[in-house]
């Protein structure tokens, strides 16, 4: 029997002293390792997730009708409600420009479909040219079929959610509502994870018939020349009358300021939960120096130095704080779907992809900061058993 | 100087005042005596005293207020020296084992680690003996595995008692080691102290006030108000 003992046992057995404390302990240091690195997997996969969005519309310039600019941003984005509509006129006007490469042209049409889901639901039809928009999106790929066989036809070309929703298969025949006019679905998009997905895409022609919007458009998509000056090209398009130009800059930028609010108070969360784990990694060690009091005198009657003393405490905490990170960050990666839903209701927009982005390097760093938060809440409660005098606690029993 | 080196502890007029206060109180007062290398001394007196603060002063767990002490010939307190709590913490584990009225076990671990905890912190060159013979003569071999709550209390303070002596000390400062026990108890606990001055040539210290348990000393000094009587 040549069994030994070293301080990190005993650190370690003393935590099983009180195995519900312990234990509590190390589950509020789980929660805010979970929320610690949920929020730097959010902080990079939001980003990441926007500006994949924003590459994916093919491209970078948006001229409008006059109106507010958020209101612009997720018309872009999601296509939606308050439309307004400029003459067909303005794309010669626009061509002139010598930094304007391609030119789409597009009119959005939005009707409420009383047979959507449980309680109804608005459809959304985007006019689109069939020259210029698929050479413009030349990365949309197709599940099913293919583009329009003429430009005035009675077609659409479904993206992939659309047609996962309302099952449908190149062939089938659609109505839109209200109008009770019937179209021919001749393509059906792969998924792109962008906001294609969600469209029903007619021809121009068709949607500016069918909604009497002859001459009308509703934006034109401008893709620029590899070297052009944006900001020059921004200036020139506000010279014409009553539009409203919407870069994709713009629009990243308007989100991430919309977004940057959500993310101080995310933050301010995650900070919150680590002083709070903090206090409870304290509170816990505190009492159980002050609990092993004489036990700590007796140690040092032994013959332990103040540090050793203070190492042994200073591992305890660690070992609290080490066991919560490593729970705590396999909840985050087993849970991480659920966090992006909860993260996306606090959101005003929320890119299609992944919104968080967890991998091990970001679990080794979130682990650093919790062996950090230990190594620093430790440091009191050390100090306060090291000093500890043998005679002090053999005394304070009184006899 | 061979004389001096026969000598384990060698205390001149040390005084502890402990203030409370404006009120000072004079726990030991003036107190002087020599303890030979393997000589069993116990210190007897009604409660209050002074016989834990002397025996403390005297184990090095605590400071005089003045006085000297000089352990194996060297000067531990002096007038004008006083040492730093790691000082003495060097001092107590080179030379002293401690055994109290409660035993402050380490309840988490088993017996075996109780005993070995002292080398968690340091272990001396000449320690490397077999913990097994330390239980055996103290006759709790067969309870290593266990924990302190699955012991008696005889047995508890014999583990105490293999704890102090792991790490070979030359004196075992005993403090009312009988406090808790029953008189049998008390009596195995009295005759384990005596076997261990006899054969290991142990020094102790034994402070108690149970004029029997005080008997087995080679010597006993008396206390009263802090002076010795
Ligand atoms: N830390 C202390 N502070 C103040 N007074 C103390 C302290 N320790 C002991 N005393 C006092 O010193 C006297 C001697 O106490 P003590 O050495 O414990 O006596 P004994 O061990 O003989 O019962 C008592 O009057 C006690 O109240
Ligand atoms: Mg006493």
């Amino acid at each position: 029997m040549t069994k030994k003992i070293n301080i990190y046992q005993v650190a370690y057995k003393n935590l099983l002293r009180k195995k519900t404390r312990t234990g509590l302990t190390i589950l509020g240091i789980g929660l805010s390792a979970w929320v610690l690195i949920s929020l730097l997997g959010f902080n990079r996969g939001y980003e990441a997730a926007l500006n994949k969005d924003i590459d994916n519309m093919g491209f970078q310039v948006l001229v409008t009708a006059k109106g507010c600019p958020y209101e612009a941003a997720t018309l872009m984005l999601k296509g939606g409600t308050g439309l307004r509509y400029m003459k067909e006129s303005i794309l010669a006007d626009i061509l002139k420009h010598k930094e304007v490469e391609r030119l789409t042209p597009q009119l959005m049409a939005a009707i409420f479909d009383p047979n959507k889901g449980e309680s109804g639901g608005i459809n959304a039809y985007l006019g689109v040219d069939p020259v210029t928009f698929p050479a413009m999106k030349s990365y949309l790929k197709f599940k099913q079929g293919g583009w329009f066989t003429d430009p005035t036809a009675l077609e659409a070309v479904v993206g992939y959610e659309a047609a996962e929703l309302e099952q449908r298969e190149v062939g089938d025949k659609m109505l839109i509502p209200e109008k009770n006019i019937e179209f021919k679905v001749v393509g059906i998009l792969a998924r792109s994870g962008t906001a294609d997905d969600g469209t029903i895409f007619m021809p121009l022609k068709t949607v500016q018939k069918i909604f009497d919007k002859e001459g009308l458009i509703t934006a034109a998509g401008i893709k620029v020349n590899k070297d052009a000056n944006m900001t020059e090209l921004e200036n020139k398009l506000y010279d014409l009358p009553d539009v409203q130009v919407v870069s994709m800059a713009q629009v990243k930028n308007t989100i991430m300021s919309l977004v940057s609010t959500a993310k101080v108070m995310v933050f301010s969360i995650a900070l919150i939960a680590i002083l709070i784990a903090m206090l409870g990694v304290i509170n816990t060690i505190l009492m159980s120096v002050l609990e092993r009091y004489q036990e700590i005198g007796i140690i040092k009657s032994m013959g332990a130095m103040p540090w050793d003393v203070f190492r042994m405490i200073w591992t305890e905490t660690v070992i609290l704080c080490l066991l919560g990170g490593v729970i705590g960050i396999g909840i985050a990666f087993a849970l991480s779907k659920i966090t992006d839903i909860l993260i996306r209701r606090l959101l005003p927009y929320t890119p299609t992809g992944s919104l968080i982005s967890i991998d091990s390097q970001l679990g080794f760093i979130t682990l650093g900061v919790v062996l950090g938060i230990g190594l620093l809440s430790g440091i009191y409660p050390a100090w306060r058993a090291a000093r500890v005098r043998p005679l002090e606690s053999i005394r304070s029993e009184g006899d | 100087m061979s004389r001096e080196n026969n000598l384990a502890l060698e205390a001149q007029h040390l005084t502890k005042i402990y203030k409370r206060g404006a009120e000072e109180i004079v726990a030991v007062d003036d107190v002087s005596l020599t303890v030979r290398k393997g000589e069993f001394v116990s210190f007897i007196g009604p409660s209050g005293s002074g016989k834990t603060t002397l025996i403390n002063i005297l184990g090095c767990l605590d400071n005089t207020t003045s006085g000297s002490l000089k352990i194996s010939g060297e000067t531990v307190f002096s007038e004008n020296k006083c040492l730093s709590e790691s000082d003495l913490t060097k001092i107590r584990r080179q030379v002293f084992g401690y055994i109290f009225q409660k035993f402050y076990l380490v309840p988490t671990l088993t017996v075996y680690e109780n005993v070995l905890l002292p080398f968690a912190f340091f272990k001396k060159a000449e320690a490397n003996a077999d913990p097994m013979e330390i239980l055996r003569f103290l006759g709790i071999d067969k309870r290593t595995s266990h924990r302190p709550s699955e012991l008696s209390g005889g047995e508890m303070q014999r583990v105490a008692i293999a704890r102090a002596l792991i790490n070979k000390p030359e004196i075992l400062l005993a403090d009312e080691p009988t406090g808790n026990l029953d008189s049998k108890r008390s009596v195995e606990i009295g005759e384990i102290l005596k076997r261990l001055n006899e054969k290991e040539g142990l020094t102790v210290l034994l402070v108690t006030h149970n004029p029997a348990l005080a008997g087995i000393a080679h010597r006993t000094i008396s206390l009263h108000d802090g002076k010795i009587a």
